[in-house]
């Protein structure tokens, strides 16, 4: 395999946004991975995102695990650090980077084994340190990378390209998300371009942990039928509960729809989550509601998207440890080293 | 009538206690109040892996002329544990001394006809001052403390000297505690023969020196060295270091204006995410470390690897202790060299560095975040529980309030704006340490791709295999550079010439100093060099070539160290006889000599 650059020629009348960047700015090399495969479309989402929000893409780093799922950083915000690290780690390695910056948006990507098999633990404990980042999960019930084998998302009765039929429970992220105090949590499908571009835009946003788990179908080994992470299986069986648009700050907000069935959601930064409730008996604020719902409809063969649970005024890691404004890692001597006066008071103490 | 031993200023006293009984504040007491009199001395924990109720013990070494390690045998036991009693007892030195409670009488047979037993009711004194059960416990502690300050013709006013330190402000502690200890002293002057044999006399051989554990020792080193963030999990012997950084943080790190911290300390889940934080955290430009032991860093090996193929600045201090998680954790031992040195799959090597003490502790804790900025990779600090968890009199802690971190080969906003060629692994001065870039740093250039090893020089991927070869040469060059940074190898050449050499590392060195002294005595002449650090400066190898055999004197079973010397130096391994001492036990001066004094008889 070889790296693949894009000429980085730019066609005058492609659309800037509001950095004067254009689309092409936020994308990363071309993809390997095989044609169809549902992460690309995430990829593609996340560069959709990330324009649309006018980031500056240096300002953003990108993480990952091992698995297809993983190496999708290159593919996307080609101008942005990324770091590939190991199988099942990203969480921790998101975590220390998070703590040495603070003002850089942090995304990882991760795959249903790396964060459901051999990762769950770390995907856990960041979620409840409350890490603020953009935790997306390509779920695709298998391992891609390793050529199919299942993997812990895999549905219990679900049937692999072989034939064998999977006879372990499945581990439920979005379950897990909830648990543990995730305070942003939704449920898409690379499929679905129309709810998977806000999702990822809200989530970043989002000044917290904001967790999504993206349906993402393995064309060369999980999408044949029996298998419940098909393209076909999710399209059947997709229960979208709502519709988002991100509305950014700057923008004046039109009030024209039925009430009840739309809600707005103003976040820290100010901008607006505008949703469109599909089922307007369902509240996105509640934590224990939204886990029974989703347990209901999975005992149901169907898979329940949308945003699932938004807590509008989170904390995160650095308030919990309530660290300095500025980023540990460009504080200098002088913030950081108490000097040889204070130390000969320690030496003091110790006669 | 049985031989009573004499010395002065120069003897072992030893508690058994049962843990969690509130010993070790009197204990340490104790060794204080004979350090302010001017004499050194050398206390050690002896503790089981339990919280309370099973035994500990506490050797204390008074040594006027200031050797440090552990010398082996007991001169006074002072015996608080019955359920250790016989053991105690049997580990006095023909003509020793046996301090003990005579509250409840024993028979004839728990003693031993060659030592000298000294009873003082405790129990009885204690409950006839005090009704409160714990008062009761708390002081006996401190009683006894007053009978030997008079058994031992201590300054009593030296412990009251210590006694208002401790309880400033806080006057009816420090009243309860003077008479207590005036309790215990007076009895044993008006009941007991004192002094014994066995005495403290006022000398001036502590100087400025200060009494510290090797553990507050680092993690003060990591604050001065400007860590921000430390990820760690709880292991003994090491979890005291990431305990004592959580405190110096809130004394030093807490900024005066807001209130908020200027260091963020995270304890993992396990030893793969604290690992993993401080590799995040290093990618991301902070400095960043973890404190751990032996099973800690075999979960991290993983990491490890990464970090180095990838470049990543690290600080790990490993504080050695036995074999696996059921293996000896509260006793001390080297036995991590040959699995830091070459942690993880595939080739690699790690800079090692050796602390002697909690001097060294402090100094190359700062170095190792300096270091592994400068040489982008992961540092460790291999220090033991030997010097971690025992206060140990050390030179005073210096810092040159010039000196600034150097944090590595970094390109900047401005070299970046410029048009500075930037590749990530490119070697552009022979060094063979590339530069690179924190995220975030510029609008259109400089970012690249971390990945471990299929990339080339500019950081893109490639499978390639002359780019995989060219970049693992470039990695040895890097390890070549590490030679001239690590901490020099210290010599201390014979007062005669000599064909034998001895090389040594880490808490070795006092138990190896007092053994040069006395060998020389004998006649048996050895220069002797600690290394301080892997990969081995040029001077071990010159070392090694000038003398015909060279011991390797080191506390594990496998002679790791010598292992090393072996390997990277080429050396015929029968040139190198090891000295190994793994029993649990800190080394001591009378092994070494032992081991080496027959050899050279032969
Ligand atoms: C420690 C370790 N064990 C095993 C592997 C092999 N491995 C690579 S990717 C992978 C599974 C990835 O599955 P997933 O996260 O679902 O990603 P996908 O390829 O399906 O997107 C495995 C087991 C590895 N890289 N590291
Ligand atoms: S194996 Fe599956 S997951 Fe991997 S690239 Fe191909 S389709 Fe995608
Ligand atoms: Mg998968």
């Amino acid at each position: 395999m070889t790296y693949i650059t894009k000429p980085k020629l730019h066609h005058p009348s492609l659309p800037t946004n509001r950095l004067g960047y254009t689309r092409r700015d936020y994308e990363g090399s071309v993809s390997t991975l095989c044609a169809g495969c549902g992460h690309d479309s995430i990829s593609a989402a996340i560069i959709q995102a990330c324009f649309e929000l006018s980031l500056p893409p240096h300002r953003i780093a990108k993480l990952s695990g091992i698995g297809c799922s993983s190496k999708t950083p290159t593919y996307f915000l080609g101008n942005s650090h990324g770091f590939n690290s190991v199988h099942g780690r990203m969480p921790s390695v998101l975590t220390g980077a998070n703590l040495a910056n603070r003002d850089l948006i942090y995304m990882g990507v991760s795959g249903d084994g790396d964060s459901a098999s051999i990762g769950l633990g770390q995907f856990a404990h960041s979620i409840r340190r409350g890490v603020n980042m953009v935790y997306i999960v390509m779920n695709n019930g298998v391992y891609g990378l390793t050529k199919g084998q299942f993997s812990a998302t895999a549905d219990k009765g679900s049937k692999s390209k072989r034939g064998a039929v999977n006879s372990d429970e499945p581990i439920d992220l979005v379950g897990m998300a909830l648990q543990l105090g995730a305070t942003f949590v939704a449920r898409s499908f690379s499929g679905d371009k129309q709810q998977l571009v806000p999702l990822i835009k809200a989530a970043i946003l989002h000044k917290g942990a904001a967790f999504i788990d993206c349906i993402s179908p393995c064309v060369a080994f999980n999408n044949h039928a029996g298998s419940t992470k098909s393209f076909d299986y999710v399209r059947e069986h997709n229960e979208a509960l709502n519709r988002l648009d991100v509305i950014p700050e700057r923008q004046t907000i039109e009030v024209d729809y039925e009430p009840g069935s739309i809600e707005e959601v103003v976040q820290h930064d100010g901008s607006v989550l505008r949703l469109n409730k599909l089922a307007p008996e369902y509240d996105p604020h509640d934590r224990i509601a939204a886990l029974t719902h989703l347990q209901e409809r999975h005992a149901e063969g169907e898979v329940v998207t949308g945003l699932l649970y938004l807590d509008p005024t989170p904390r995160d890691l650095h308030d919990h440890l309530a660290t300095v404004e500025k980023p540990l890692n460009v504080l200098d001597e002088a913030e950081l080293c108490p000097g040889q006066e204070a130390l000969q008071r320690f030496n003091a103490q110790h006669r | 009538m049985p031989y009573a031993l004499e010395a002065t200023n120069d003897f072992v006293v030893k508690f058994a206690n049962v843990n969690g009984s509130g010993s070790a504040s009197a204990n340490e007491l104790f060794a204080r109040s004979i350090l302010r009199m001017g004499v050194p001395v050398s206390p050690r924990n002896i503790f089981p892996s339990n919280i309370q109720g099973l035994p500990t013990w506490y050797e204390v070494r008074v040594t006027e002329k200031g050797y440090l390690g552990r010398r082996g045998g007991v001169d006074l036991m002072v015996a608080m544990n019955p359920q250790t009693w016989k053991q105690d007892v049997a580990e006095i030195e023909p003509g020793g001394y046996l301090f003990y409670d005579n509250t409840r009488a024993l028979p004839p047979s728990a003693f031993r006809n060659d030592i000298n037993v000294i009873g003082m009711p405790l129990t009885e004194i204690c409950n006839a001052t005090y009704t409160d059960p714990r008062q009761r416990q708390l002081f006996k502690n401190i009683i006894y403390v007053g009978a030997l300050s008079a058994l031992l013709d201590m300054d009593a006013g030296e412990i009251e000297k210590l006694f208002s330190e401790q309880y400033k402000g806080k006057e009816a502690l420090l009243d309860s505690n003077v008479k207590a200890l005036h309790l215990g002293r007076d009895y044993a002057k008006k009941e007991l023969d004192c002094p014994i044999g066995l005495r403290v006399r006022r000398a001036d051989n502590v100087g400025q020196r200060i009494f510290v554990d090797g553990n507050s020792a680092a993690a003060l080193g990591c604050v001065f060295g400007g860590a921000t963030v430390c990820a760690w999990y709880p292991i003994t012997p090491s979890s005291s270091l990431a305990e004592a950084f959580i405190a110096q943080c809130r004394r030093y790190r807490v900024d005066k204006q807001t209130g908020r911290n200027k260091a963020a300390i995270i304890q993992a889940e396990d030893e793969l995410a604290s690992i993993g934080i401080v590799v995040g955290a290093g990618w991301n430009g902070a400095r960043s470390f973890t404190a751990t032991s032996g099973p800690g860093i075999s979960l991290m090996q993983e990491f490890i690897g990464l970090a180095y193929f990838a470049e990543i600045p690290a600080t790990i201090i490993d504080v050695q202790r036995g074999g696996p998680s059921t293996g000896m954790p509260t006793r001390t031992q080297q036995g991590d060299i040959l699995l830091c040195a070459y942690a993880s799959n595939g080739d690699t090597k790690h800079v090692l560095l050796f602390p002697e003490d909690p001097k060294e502790c402090f100094d190359f804790s700062a170095a190792a975040l300096d270091l592994a900025d400068r040489l982008q990779t992961p540092i460790f600090v291999m220090t033991d529980l030997d010097i971690g968890m025992n206060q140990r009199l050390a030179e005073p802690f210096a810092w040159d309030d010039a000196k600034r971190m150097d944090r590595g080969k970094v390109m900047g906003f401005d070299d970046l704006e410029a048009g500075r060629q930037f590749g990530r692994y490119l070697d552009v001065d022979g060094d063979g340490i590339p530069y690179r870039t924190y995220p975030g740093t510029h609008p259109r250039r400089g970012s690249f791709f971390t990945r471990g090893t299929t990339k080339d020089a500019f950081a893109r991927y490639s499978e390639e295999g002359p780019v995989y070869v060219e970049n693992m040469e470039r990695l040895l060059r890097k390890f070549e550079t590490a030679k001239t940074l690590v901490p020099a190898p210290i010599l201390r050449p014979a007062k005669q010439r000599t064909s034998i050499g001895v090389i040594h590392y880490g808490s070795t060195a006092p138990a190896m100093n007092e053994a040069l002294d006395v060998l020389e005595g004998r006649g048996l002449h050895l220069d002797a060099l600690r290394i301080r650090a892997f990969p081995f400066p040029a001077e071990v190898e010159r070392f090694i070539a000038e003398h015909e055999q060279v011991f390797v004197v080191e506390q594990n079973r496998d002679g790791q160290l010598r292992s090393l010397l072996v390997n990277e130096c080429g050396i015929d391994p029968a040139r190198l006889p090891p000295v190994l001492h793994y029993d649990g036990t800190p080394i001591t001066a009378r092994f070494i000599i032992d081991v080496i004094a027959k050899r050279m008889a032969t």
